[in-house]
């Protein structure tokens, strides 16, 4: 997020795109309800009627993976009606040219209407409302990102804030809401194949040298492989083994048979978690972990806040700390990482990335600091680009509407959008061991609309079978007016009925990687 | 700025906020049920009745703004006499089976009591009786112990935005109640059950697990979604049997149902306890020692016969920033390969 948590209830417009908030970010959902309440507006871009559309006064419901021509008629509607903000582009910006205005204009709510399927006078009125405001937050998550062409959306996200000012000021900004607790630190912290700690480029001789010195080793200089790129990686034999830490990617990446056969093929798989997962049963060795309650440490949450995590209660049998069992196999790799305690590990995370510098486990004892904070003296950053940003301009990219990879035909006429719902997380592995929410959340289902259900007979509470051009599933229809005609969406979190035995592993954003959860075809048919 | 005198005290407050706020913010105690600073004011227990200089009668200090000048006295002994009779009446409703309730020591009820020396009760009579009956799996309700000051049904309102409760019926017959009196079935959040002062509104799964005063309370972090709320790990014997969280961070102590009612999986039979190491297909329980040994070896075999990049680290946004962190200094430093990612994909 480039604004904090705290500033949601002071937005005079608040535009959630791609975020189903009140069931995946629950209490920021509530900060939302919270600026409702003192008078501020909201527009919902959604292809589901997610719970927030009732406190929406604008609710855009197209179709998934039109998001690009969505934002670019609401561009349209401003560049038109002159509601841009002239000092702030010239000022800050750049790339806002004749080229750029070129390809916007070919967006009439007209034309975008055509692709959305949002009424024309929707994308106006959605398109004054958010321009008309000098405190306008846009919120977004994987309806955005998990696209093919998810980056592109992200760059129209920021055009549009770009474009009417909305960005480096209080309660005014883009606001992307991280889905998992430290998916933001784990990102920071260089669990990335490009990036060491901090950002910092793998492939810039001068950060690789910095490394060096501050590890006392030789490193890689050629860029790693991403998690999508790692298991297509294993199914050739390029990757021999991998090491899993924490993580169940037979349930949660695309194209289960594909995962399963890709880990398979390894000669050697280790998994290090707290439970028997998916993934785990697939291991050559597996390694009993600790969960949140049992160890020390801190977690970066959306809006950039490392916060400390401590120690409750001790871990069960002979389960080891992550970090300990991290330092044992380093040591017999070669590679001595020796640290006495968890902050002595945090204090060379202040060395390796500035941002994070002026951090101590003391000065974090009370509510935490946002990043960046580089001194010991500085009070953390609870907003991003005030009066600048890194790269100097913030730069206009051109993005124009593409069609989703995967479209639907004759065989597979529908669009299956995955997510995930207020009471499971993710994988299950630890929700679905709670008994009082596997009570009320037992099993999967897929929302169809009335409509579709009536023609193709199917029936609330019976089995349905839906099928892509990976796989099928049995799973129980739920008849909800939620989805419109056309689309169906399968809650990911079900191993039983596992939404992504249907998904690609293939149609991939070529930028960033990241699968095309949000939009495949299907066929869903009576059982 | 507002200049007023509270008990003789003078004091500097912002304008606009209530006598209650402005006692609060100067460590002046005026007892009540039904406010919270995080609701609208309310009005409803009466418990902070305080006479202001120059108003006929008393007024809730909770709904009256401060003005310019005011003066005001939080306590004397008519003002004791009608907080006492308050008290008594609710007492004379409530089943008074302190010694069972899971509540006690952390009870407004129970410490008001105390506090006005309660013990007999002019006005015992009469009570309602319900039984107790909820099918939800989540949150207990004994509308016995209920005093009706409608925070519940207010949280659920104004924080939550979902008004899954309300009061029905009127008088001694009014209790709080799911629509058609049915049992609950709302988001689960428990924002209720944090807000109750009484015994009405408990966490099932905590019941019978031990008493706060039996607990040791410890400020972390939740392990779900990235909001990153704070909560309160309340462990008793090794185990976490409630989770909270403090009203003064980041979440204004407001959890969803996974954050406050999704933490019995810490303590699941299902954790692994022991090293596996596969052999024909099953997995066999090993020691630190041989499951890290054989690692090692097998990693380093790959390692020289197919190079670093053969292999690939996989590291959990579940986990701390300390262990993200020794994760991927691993995988680039000890292995020398940047083939590591996590999550964030997903």
């Amino acid at each position: 997020m480039t604004n904090s948590m705290a500033e949601i209830e002071n937005n005079d417009v608040l535009f959630i795109i791609g975020s189903n908030t009140k069931e995946n970010h629950p209490i920021v959902a509530l900060k939302m309800i919270k600026a409702k309440r003192k008078g501020a507006k909201i527009i919902i871009a959604d292809p589901r009627r997610v719970p927030m559309v009732r406190f929406a006064d604008i609710w855009l419901q197209h179709k998934p993976g039109t998001d690009v021509a969505l934002l670019n008629g609401m561009m349209h509607v401003i560049v038109k009606e002159g509601l841009i903000k002239k000092d702030f582009i010239s000022s800050m910006t750049e790339g806002f040219d004749d080229e750029f205005r070129k390809n916007i204009d070919e967006y009439t709510p007209d034309a975008v209407s055509k692709i959305t399927g949002v009424p024309a006078e929707l994308i106006v009125k959605a398109a004054r409302l958010y321009a008309g405001s000098d405190k306008a937050g846009i919120y977004y998550t994987m309806g955005i990102t998990q696209h093919a062409h998810g980056t592109e959306n992200v760059f129209s996200v920021a055009n549009l804030a770009l474009l009417t000012g909305n960005l480096g000021k209080e309660s005014a900004g883009v606001n992307p809401l991280r889905g998992q607790n430290n998916v933001q630190g784990a990102t920071d912290m260089g669990c990335i194949s490009n990036s060491y700690p901090g950002y910092q480029r793998v492939t810039i001789p001068a950060i690789r040298e910095k490394f060096e010195a501050l590890w006392k080793v030789k490193l890689s200089e050629k860029e790693g492989l991403t998690a999508t790129e790692m298991l297509p990686a294993a199914e050739k034999g390029v990757i021999k083994a991998l090491y899993i830490m924490g993580e169940n990617p037979v349930i949660s990446d695309p194209d289960v048979a594909h995962t399963t056969k890709a880990l398979k093929a390894l000669d050697f798989l280790v998994v290090q978690d707290i439970f028997m997962t998916e993934t785990a049963e697939l291991a050559d060795v597996v390694l009993p972990a600790s969960s949140f309650a049992e160890k020390v440490g801190t977690f970066t949450n959306t809006e950039r806040r490392v916060q400390r995590v401590r120690r409750a209660v001790n871990s069960p049998g002979s389960a080891m700390k992550d970090s300990l069992i991290i330092m044992e196999l380093s040591k017999r790799m070669g590679y001595e990482m020796s640290y006495h305690h968890t902050v002595e590990i945090f204090r060379e995370i202040g060395q390796a990335w500035p941002a994070m510098a002026g951090m101590s486990y003391a000065r974090l004892e009370d509510g935490g600091l946002q990043w960046p904070c580089p001194t010991h003296d500085h009070p953390g950053t609870q907003f991003l680009f005030k009066g600048g940003f890194p790269r100097g301009k913030g730069r206009f990219s051109l993005v124009k509407y593409k069609q989703s990879v995967e479209l639907t035909d004759k065989d597979y006429p529908f669009i299956l959008t995955t997510g995930r719902q207020l009471f499971q997380y993710h994988t299950g592995s630890m929700t679905r061991r709670v008994k009082p929410i596997n009570a009320v959340s037992p099993e999967a289902y897929v929302e169809i609309n009335p409509e579709d259900a009536k023609r193709l007979a199917i029936v609330d509470g019976k089995q349905v079978k839906v099928s892509s051009r990976r796989g099928s599933i049995m799973v129980k229809a739920r008849v909800s007016k939620w989805p419109n005609a056309g689309v169906i969406f399968i809650p990911f979190h079900f191993k039983e009925a596992a939404a992504n035995v249907l998904t690609s592993s293939t149609s991939l954003d070529p930028l960033s990687k990241i699968p095309s959860f949000k939009v495949s075809a299907v066929r869903i048919e009576k059982a | 700025m507002a200049n007023l005198t509270i008990n003789g005290k003078r004091i500097i407050v912002p304008d606009g906020i209530t006598i209650l706020d402005a006692a609060r913010r100067n460590d002046i105690y005026i007892p009540t049920l039904c406010d919270d600073p995080r609701l609208e004011p309310h009005g409803g227990c009466r418990l902070c009745l305080i006479q202001v200089k120059g108003m006929p009668r008393p007024v809730t200090a909770c709904t009256t703004p401060v003005t310019e000048g005011m003066e005001i006295e939080t306590t004397n002994e008519q003002i004791e006499r009608q907080r006492r009779t308050i008290v008594e009446l609710l007492l004379s409703d409530h089943p008074n089976d302190c010694m069972i309730c899971d509540k006690a020591g952390d009870c407004t009820l129970q410490e008001l009591a105390y506090f006005y020396d309660i013990r007999s009760n002019r006005f015992a009579g009469e009570r309602r009786q319900y039984t107790k009956k909820d099918l939800n799996p989540f949150i207990e309700r004994d509308m016995e112990k209920c005093i009706l000051c409608g925070k519940c049904v207010r949280v659920c309102d104004e924080i939550q935005g979902l008004g899954a409760i309300d009061v029905a019926g009127r008088g001694f017959t009014a209790k709080v109640s799911p629509a058609f009196e049915k049992d609950l079935n709302c988001e689960f959040c428990g924002q209720c059950v944090s807000i109750c002062p009484t015994g009405a509104l408990m966490g099932k799964q905590s019941v019978g697990k031990g008493r706060q005063k039996d607990v040791k309370e410890v400020e972390t972090v939740c392990t779900y979604c990235g909001c990153g709320c704070n909560v309160t790990l309340h462990v008793s014997r090794n185990e976490v049997v409630r989770v909270t969280s403090r009203p003064d961070t980041i979440n204004e102590g407001w959890l969803c149902v996974k954050g406050r009612f999704g933490y019995s999986f810490i303590n699941s039979p299902d954790r692994l306890t022991t090293p596996l190491i596969k052999k024909d297909g099953k997995f066999v329980p090993a020691s630190w020692d041989e499951a890290l040994d054989l690692i090692a070896e097998k990693l380093s075999a790959i390692k020289e016969k197919h190079g670093p990049d053969a292999i690939g680290g996989l590291s959990s946004a579940r986990c701390t920033n300390e262990e993200n962190y020794l994760f991927q200094k691993f995988i680039r430093a000890g292995i020398g390969t940047n083939n590591v990612d996590h999550c964030a994909r997903y």
